[in-house]
């Protein structure tokens, strides 16, 4: 049978941001009726490959063909009108519009301008039905729902479009198992309609059970392409999304020394959010916080560094308790927090780097409110040097080094300071793979000189491999508590999946459990 | 809710509870996001009529205050769709009085003689909307802050309304304007009738049309707006020309209350009407906006001008109890908004 021609294909896509090359050469073929399933770290260029797609960014290299003819998407108006809808990850919904609303946007059932309500009502109910979602009103206030609801509406968006390619970017992150079930139903019913799904997840058992075909990123490159979703070996998937053994990637666990503990927390609770957390962390250790995102991990964080105030428990750092609910308690008494938002919460994006890192130890280069510019830049520059910022150029404006030297500058704010426990949310998000392991080294040669360390991380493995004990936070709670080296993967999921279980025992109770 | 594991949907609470608004809504739920401007509204007439007594509370001084509002009132629901859209516009009284003065030069009234006083009102309208465009075109493509762009049309405006006119009150010779816009028909002034149509119109236009809705998701959420194929920039553009026709109006029936246009019209009108939109219970951060709630704010703030009036009090007075009001009015917005989402 000849090779029908493909409905979309993508070659030797380039696209570069100031200080990165995001897109370095990215093939992609995908055919009618298939789910073609995208794989590739954080970083690898999933989520920039798709702007490119929807017509979010232009290209600065490459062809896009549809049908066998080539296009240029100019904005995302195009991009819609050729047939390729996009449902994103970070929801791009308007929260004082009402579901039906942001159903239609920006393609309004009206007539001469006047908007028929009615009719998208009728219509908006339709596709959330269609989604097994009917319990969602369309008149409702989109800022009201929940984020497993706002991913609903923004499925039902793409279907509203009758594409013919739908982008889907880990629409399961946010969904339960029933709704992923859901999920994978509508997908099928379009697959059998010849319309191609383009799924992006980091879970390997969901691209196996609806995956056709799957394309493999690293860094920015198509590095296997027209794989089988269901017959590819999982370790032949590892060694392509990582190009390395997994374990070489991580600094070596020289072993805690023996001290008293620097960090305690003890009972610490927020009602709703987590309760009667406990841990402590010695000089030079590195604990791991592990869980799925929403399970409190960042709550905890920050309670520990006052910005949320504690309901219950206490926090001591070196035997002196800190006052709950401040922030400046927690600085004095030398705790550092990398928080998960890098760019809104930690860093000012237009100002230069020496300004950045210098920023939590001012008093130490002022006198009488009046900064020394010259000291200032002098001991920034040298721990810029020591983390390996690059460029090596303390002028520079934040906004155009890459992630993984974002993290870099926000790290060598608290060294700067000299921290003596430093908490750190998801401190390789958005951060390329090369620049992953220089972070880890980092974080490690931290410790080696005393510094007390708790990392959240979204990917177990990394936590695994960085840390040298493992809390793993399931519903708030801390579910295990133990040696990294005596734990793996599968045993944090089983314990994450069993506390999820106790909390939500049986489905046909689930209507009582708010 | 926030939390990914926190169940399916059905147990959210929030469902079993009806909406608490949607962004067209007018009828209850708009009454109650209302309450707390009624409530200030009635006080306030309560006021006037103890203190006051016939001389507050009789049609003779309704109709003064509707039409003391009118012309701030059509400013203000232009206002509305700026400020919901994400924007803000420091010029509307500075174009105001560049309108009043273009539409009363001795050129533009020998036309009017010609072909009637449609052409005063035409210069006024085209006045507005080209200086709207113009702070449109410089905040969408020109990526200038809509507060700089506008503050320097404020300036930029009113000088020119002062070379224009070389300083000079420019009196409206025109019979006909005088007498169409002076009118009363059943008692009801001309200029009080178009500041209704105006609330209708913009009412209608902000709630049940493909514009409206385009303009809460621009001022919302700008990059869904522009992932969902809505031309942004395009947009923006026409919001500001939109309020700049208002501003044109707004200068007409400022014309046909003083029988004047000067470079000296509407003067801090950009104060009043952002603050009759923001205790009306527009976002002043975009994306939520309503016309009903600019209405009762623009009726609040010359209800009380006309109550002090009534008892001699001082301007001065006026705007201290003015500053007053803006500030319980958000913070009684605030308290409500937050008791809704809980």
């Amino acid at each position: 049978m000849p090779e029908p021609t493909p409905l979309l294909e993508m070659r030797d896509i380039v696209k570069e941001f100031p200080g990165v090359r995001a897109l370095d050469g990215v093939d992609l073929t995908v055919r009618a009726g298939e789910v073609h399933c995208l794989l590739g770290q954080n970083g690898a260029g999933k989520s920039t490959l798709i702007k490119v797609l929807s017509g979010a960014h232009g290209v600065d290299g490459g062809t896009i063909s549809w049908r066998g003819e080539q296009v240029a998407f100019a904005n995302p108006q195009a991009a819609l009108d050729t047939g390729i809808a996009t449902i994103y990850q970070e929801l791009d919904l308007v929260d004082g519009l009402s579901v039906a609303d942001n159903i239609f946007l920006g393609h309004e059932k009206a007539r001469g301008g006047i908007t028929r309500d009615a009719d998208m009502n009728r219509a908006a109910r339709e596709l959330l039905a269609r989604l097994g979602h009917s319990e969602i009103r369309p008149t409702r206030e989109v800022g009201s729902l929940s984020a497993a609801g706002k991913q609903i509406v923004s499925m039902a968006r793409a279907l509203s479009r009758d594409a013919q390619v739908i982008v889907m970017d880990e629409p399961s992150a946010v969904l339960d198992s029933d709704e992923v079930d859901g999920l994978f139903r509508v997908v099928d019913d379009l697959r059998t309609a010849g319309t191609a799904i383009i799924y992006i997840s980091h879970r390997l058992e969901e691209i196996r059970r609806i995956g056709d075909r799957l394309t493999v990123l690293k860094d920015g490159r198509t590095v296997a392409g027209d794989l089988s979703a269901t017959d590819t070996p999982t370790s032949e998937l590892i060694t392509l999304m990582t190009g390395r053994e997994v374990s070489s990637v991580y600094p070596e666990r020289p072993g805690v020394p023996d001290a008293a503990p620097l960090l305690v927390v003890d009972g610490l609770a927020r009602t709703g959010e987590f309760s009667d957390v406990s841990f402590a962390v010695r000089p030079g250790e590195i604990v791991g916080l592990a869980g799925l995102v929403g399970a409190g991990r960042s709550e905890i964080v920050e309670t520990v560094y006052g910005a949320r105030k504690a309901h219950a428990g206490t926090v001591t750092v070196d035997g002196e308790r800190l006052r709950p609910g401040a922030v400046a308690s927690a600085v004095k008494a030398g705790i550092g927090l990398c928080p998960e938002e890098r760019k809104s919460q930690g860093l000012v994006l237009d100002d230069a780097v020496y300004r950045n890192v210098s920023l939590a130890s001012l008093p130490r280069f002022s006198r009488r409110g009046v900064t020394d510019e010259s000291a200032e830049r002098a001991a920034a520059q040298e721990v810029t040097r020591s983390v390996g910022v690059r460029p090596d150029d303390p002028d520079r404006i934040i906004r155009t080094l890459s992630g993984g030297n974002q993290q870099k500058v926000v790290l060598a704010r608290w060294l700067l300071r000299d921290c003596r426990v430093l908490l750190l949310d998801e401190p390789t998000r958005g951060v390329d793979v090369g620049a992953r392991a220089e972070i880890y080294t980092l974080i490690r040669s931290l410790a080696d000189r005393g510094v007390a360390i708790v990392v959240v991380s979204s990917d177990i493995e990394e936590v695994l491999g960085l840390s040298d004990r493992v809390l793993v936070i399931a519903d708030g709670s801390v579910v295990h508590d133990g040696a990294s080296s005596a734990i793996d993967a599968s045993g944090i999921l089983d314990r994450i999946i069993a506390q999820h279980d106790r909390t939500h025992p049986s489905p046909d109770q689930e209507g009582d459990v708010a | 809710m926030s939390a990914s594991t926190s169940g399916p949907l059905p147990t959210d609470p929030s469902l079993q509870t009806p909406a608490t608004s949607s962004s067209a809504g007018f009828g209850g739920s708009g009454l109650r996001r209302n309450l707390g401007l009624v409530v200030a509204l009635v006080v306030l007439c309560v006021a006037g009529a103890i203190t006051a007594g016939d001389r507050f509370a009789s049609v003779d001084n309704v109709v003064t205050i509707l039409r003391l509002a009118s012309g701030i009132g059509v400013v203000a629901i232009g206002m509305t769709f700026v400020i919901t859209g994400g924007g803000i516009d420091l010029s509307v009284g500075a174009i105001v009085a560049l309108a009043s003065i273009w539409a009363t030069t001795t050129g533009t009234q020998a036309m009017a003689d010609n072909i009637g006083w449609i052409a005063m009102v035409f210069a006024a309208l085209v006045v507005g909307a080209i200086c709207g465009a113009i702070n449109g075109l410089l905040i969408a493509y020109g990526k200038v802050v809509p507060f700089i762009a506008t503050l320097a049309m404020l300036a930029g405006a009113r000088g020119l309304a002062e070379i224009v006119s070389d300083r000079k009150t420019q009196i409206i010779r025109h019979q006909g304007f005088a007498d169409f816009f002076g009118a009363e028909p059943l008692g009801i002034p001309v200029i009080v009738l178009i500041f209704v149509a105006v609330a209708a119109a913009g009412w209608f236009l902000l709630n049940r049309t493909t514009f409206g809705r385009r303009t809460f998701a621009v001022g919302g959420n700008p990059e869904a707006a522009r992932l969902a194929g809505i031309k942004v920039q395009r947009h923006t553009v026409y919001l500001y020309a939109l309020l700049g026709v208002c501003c044109g109006i707004g200068a007409v029936i400022l014309m046909s209350r003083t029988t004047t246009g000067t470079s000296t019209h509407g003067m801090l009108w950009e104060l009043d009407a952002i603050a009759a939109v923001v205790i009306g219970g527009t976002l002043l951060s975009g994306g939520r906006g309503t016309v009903t709630g600019t209405l009762f704010g623009v009726l609040i703030f010359t209800t009380l001008t006309n109550v002090f009036t009534l008892n001699n009090l001082s301007i001065s007075a006026q705007a201290v109890a003015k500053g007053v009001i803006i500030v319980i009015a958000v913070l009684l917005q605030q308290r409500i908004a937050n008791r809704t989402t809980s």
